[in-house]
């Protein structure tokens, strides 16, 4: 076993699995914020439309990625979820809320504008909880003996709002970007309008985040401004891809500016993974640190490496099978 | 008075289990039967088995897509509210419960899918064996959690070092002493909770007189496998109990609210336990039956709590009297059973209203009767929460404090009461419109997605001015 680093392996696992889920439950959560904006009752029949077969398989990332965390990494697990409390049940009633939207929301007729808020909200308060969650991250906790020692409302910063608003716009800027690929008509033409806007939104956040970070910590200062030159090209890409977003809405491009988005959010993600690592729990302990058993991250690796590439096809099929425009009126049967 | 974080934390982690668990109990009988169902019609081709089929696929969507919503938060709260339990057991909890992830999702992704939406667009021998493989997933999915959960009743194939459990052998782990008993009870309970939702709803439609003949294949062939299953768990759960008698004596002794090790113990149907006196009020008692029933010999020794130190003692009233009401449901699904057959035999099965009224009410025992279950076993454990080795006290988050656990347990409260009166709301509606195609609105339908497969509208006034389109 010595020469395979098993926590190496998760560690990409994990991380891979955040941004997966990032990436594709961030579109339709975006939606979601967007829906009290769209023009009509009409298009939220579209937009909810758009992503109502692949929702849920999206959400099975955070699902994996918190289970896969407990199993390989559970320092990680033990103190992120007591630091973030209050946030993660947030998140969760946020997400529990959208979840059943989805499913009553197209049976009901007296009770839809219920659901519509409850879509909406839910889709709001989970983005916000899961940006919150990323400044938390890059501030780092308040720990002794691998325990969270810190107070309920620690991550309730200037700084974890500021992400959490970011987070949002982020999210919004996918979901409008989705919609403007997926949709037809006025629907399209108000969403490609929203996706300039919402592109100025993030980038004032990137920046403000980009200026506070090295600040924070003289570890993430002395990585940005080290020998490591070579990684100021993932923010250089970073805005590379926004730009693309921006000159995409103008061409009236209808999959770049998505495309686009999503580089944005992975370029991002990893300047902020390089920030820190290999600090899993900043400022204390390493992703070695946190491990778990060798014995037992074997075990479950063996099932996880069965199951993602499966989970991979499966995404891919559904995707294909419900690509193309989506049209007022219109269900998949 | 001072909030106590880990009773709080105790109180949200039962409320939240509990009211999950209600859906997946379910579902796991459900899915067998389904499976039966469309292998009747893939034998005999009688539309009546389709009918049915298509019918129980709808509330089984229902009920699963409740589960899915409910479900995700408990994988969050090992690590929210008792995060030391987390991080010394994740060794060996980390994989058991990523498993079940991983077949649940391979379940979802692979099998409902086609079960749910492919009926026209497989033939039904891929469809039946979509079905069965559903069936056999919620089982697999049930054997992660049972083996997790025994684990903490009865630990074994770890090494607890340094603050950590360290698994030594994953075969002693899984199939730990309690396991396969529990395991085998769960399971049946499944099946007596389908078998009696199946009953209690076919009944219904019975006395409504509404497609008498397939809600008389579904009465009969439900009672059928009660008249089997509902003794065998009063025969699988006496083995349980001496399990139990072995490896957790004093949970065996709060059951029996006995205080003294003692031979020829009473069977009490009624006390009061006093933990401050160390005592019962107002015993009303069969005398050695429960030396009898625990111990198989009339004058059996039973232990009792006064052997472990007060503080060491379960809550002795909530597991006594959940105890209770969980044979005392039992017996009663015994009785429902055998009067089947008896009116069977009489030829008045179908037609004898205080029976099928009774097999109505009926439908919700089996519920109450595994919640019940599920309190004495979880409340029989404390105060530890693995078994002997790791308490409660120990388990909890150090960082949490009684005013954060007070937020989030009224939070999931609210939460989940929104989440359970939409669904059961719903459900109501799903099964009211019965087996017939007519009232089938044209729903603007997605695929992929559980509840879409039920073609039901959730409420019916069209004041919005919004109609739906196919």
């Amino acid at each position: 076993m010595a020469t395979i680093d098993l926590s190496l392996i998760w560690a990409v696992i994990i991380a891979f699995s955040v941004i997966m889920y990032v990436l594709m439950d961030g579109f339709d959560l975006g939606v979601g914020i967007l829906f009290p904006f769209a023009p009509d009752e009409e298009s939220r029949d579209v937009m909810m439309n758009s992503v109502a077969p692949i929702w849920d398989g999206n959400e099975t990332w955070l699902v994996l990625g918190g289970a896969g965390l407990l199993g390989a990494f559970p320092l990680v697990y033990s103190i992120l979820l007591p630091a973030l409390y209050i946030g993660v049940f947030l998140m969760l009633a946020g997400l529990i809320f959208r979840g059943i939207a989805f499913e009553f929301r197209f049976k009901a007729r007296r009770s839809r504008r219920w659901w519509n808020v409850a879509f909406a909200g839910g889709s709001a308060v989970a983005s916000f909880a899961q940006g919150a969650v990323v400044g938390t991250y890059i501030q780092g906790f308040e720990t002794a003996d691998r325990v969270f020692t810190g107070g309920a409302l620690d991550w309730l910063t200037p700084f974890s709002v500021l992400t959490g608003l970011g987070m949002m716009a982020g999210y919004a800027l996918l979901g409008a970007a989705w919609i403007a690929m997926k949709t037809e008509g006025h629907i399209q033409q108000w969403a490609r309008g929203l996706v300039r806007p919402l592109l100025l939104a993030v980038l004032a956040v990137f920046v403000v985040v980009s200026l506070w970070t090295p600040f924070i910590d003289p570890n993430v200062w002395a990585r940005w401004f080290g020998h490591l030159e070579v990684i100021w090209i993932l923010p250089v890409l970073a805005l590379g891809c926004a730009l693309l977003v921006w000159r995409g809405a103008a061409r009236g491009g209808e999959k770049l500016p998505f495309l686009a988005t999503m580089g944005m959010f992975v370029f991002t993600y990893l300047g902020l993974l390089v920030s820190r690592w290999p600090y899993v729990i900043p400022p204390d302990y390493t992703l070695w640190d946190a491990a778990s058993a060798p014995g037992s991250q074997l075990f479950l690796l063996v099932g996880m490496l069965f199951v993602i590439p499966i989970i991979l096809g499966y995404t891919g099929w559904a995707y294909w099978v419900f690509r193309g425009k989506v049209r007022p009126g219109e269900g998949y049967h | 008075m001072e909030l106590d974080p880990i009773l709080l934390s105790r109180l949200q982690f039962a409320f939240v289990v509990s009211f999950h668990a209600i859906f997946p109990v379910f579902t796991i009988g459900l899915a067998s039967y389904l499976a039966l169902l469309y292998g009747l019609f893939v034998k005999t081709g009688n539309p009546a088995w389709e009918r049915l089929a298509e019918f129980w696929t709808k509330v089984f969507a229902v009920v699963f897509g409740m589960g899915v919503v409910s479900g995700i938060v408990m994988s969050f709260q090992f690590g929210t509210n008792w995060s030391n339990f987390a991080q010394a057991t994740s060794n060996f909890l980390g994989p058991m419960l990523s498993y079940e992830v991983i077949t649940a999702f391979f379940l979802e992704a692979g099998f409902l899918g086609v079960l749910l939406f492919g009926r026209h667009r497989v033939s039904p021998k891929v469809h039946l064996f979509a079905a069965i493989m559903v069936a056999i997933g919620t089982l697999i999915s049930a054997f992660w959690i049972l083996a997790t959960n025994s684990w903490m009743q009865t630990p074994a194939g770890v090494e607890y070092r340094d603050g950590v459990f360290h698994v030594t052998s994953w075969l002693e782990a899984i199939f730990n002493p309690s396991f396969p008993y529990r395991l085998a009870h769960m399971v049946i309970a499944s099946f007596l909770t389908g078998g009696f939702v199946v009953a209690g709803v076919s009944a219904w439609y019975l006395l409504r007189g509404h497609d008498v003949e397939a809600n008389r294949k579904a009465l009969s062939m439900s009672l059928w496998l009660l008249l089997i299953a509902a003794p065998v768990q009063a025969v699988v759960g006496d083995m349980h109990g001496l399990n139990t008698l072995e490896h957790q004596p004093t949970k065996v002794a709060a059951m029996e609210a006995n205080w003294e090790r003692e031979s020829g113990v009473p069977l009490l149907l009624f006390a009061l336990p006093d933990k401050s006196t160390q005592s019962n009020d107002f015993e009303i008692g069969i005398p050695h039956l429960a030396s009898l029933i625990l111990t198989h010999e009339w004058n059996g020794e039973v232990p009792g709590l006064r052997e472990a130190p007060a503080d060491e003692q379960p809550p002795v009233w909530i597991t006594f009297f959940s105890f209770r009401v969980m044979v005392g449901l039992g017996l009663l699904m015994i009785v429902f059973a055998v009067a089947g057959l008896l009116l069977r035999r009489g030829g008045r099965l179908y037609t004898s209203r205080p029976f099928l009224q009774g097999l109505r009410l009926m439908s919700v025992a089996p519920f109450i009767a595994v919640l019940a279950g599920w309190f004495v076993t979880e409340t029989g454990r404390a105060p530890w929460l693995v078994y002997g080795m790791m308490t409660q006290a120990e388990a909890v988050t150090p960082s949490l404090t009684g005013g954060m656990a007070l937020f989030t347990l009224i939070g999931y409260v609210a939460v989940y009461a929104v989440v359970f009166y939409a669904g059961v709301y719903y459900l109501t509606r799903v099964i009211r419109q019965g087996m017939t195609e007519e009232g089938e609105v044209e729903d603007v339908e997605r695929a992929m997605r559980p509840l879409s497969a039920s073609h039901v509208p959730y409420d019916d006034d069209f004041r919005d001015g919004y109609t739906t389109r196919s």
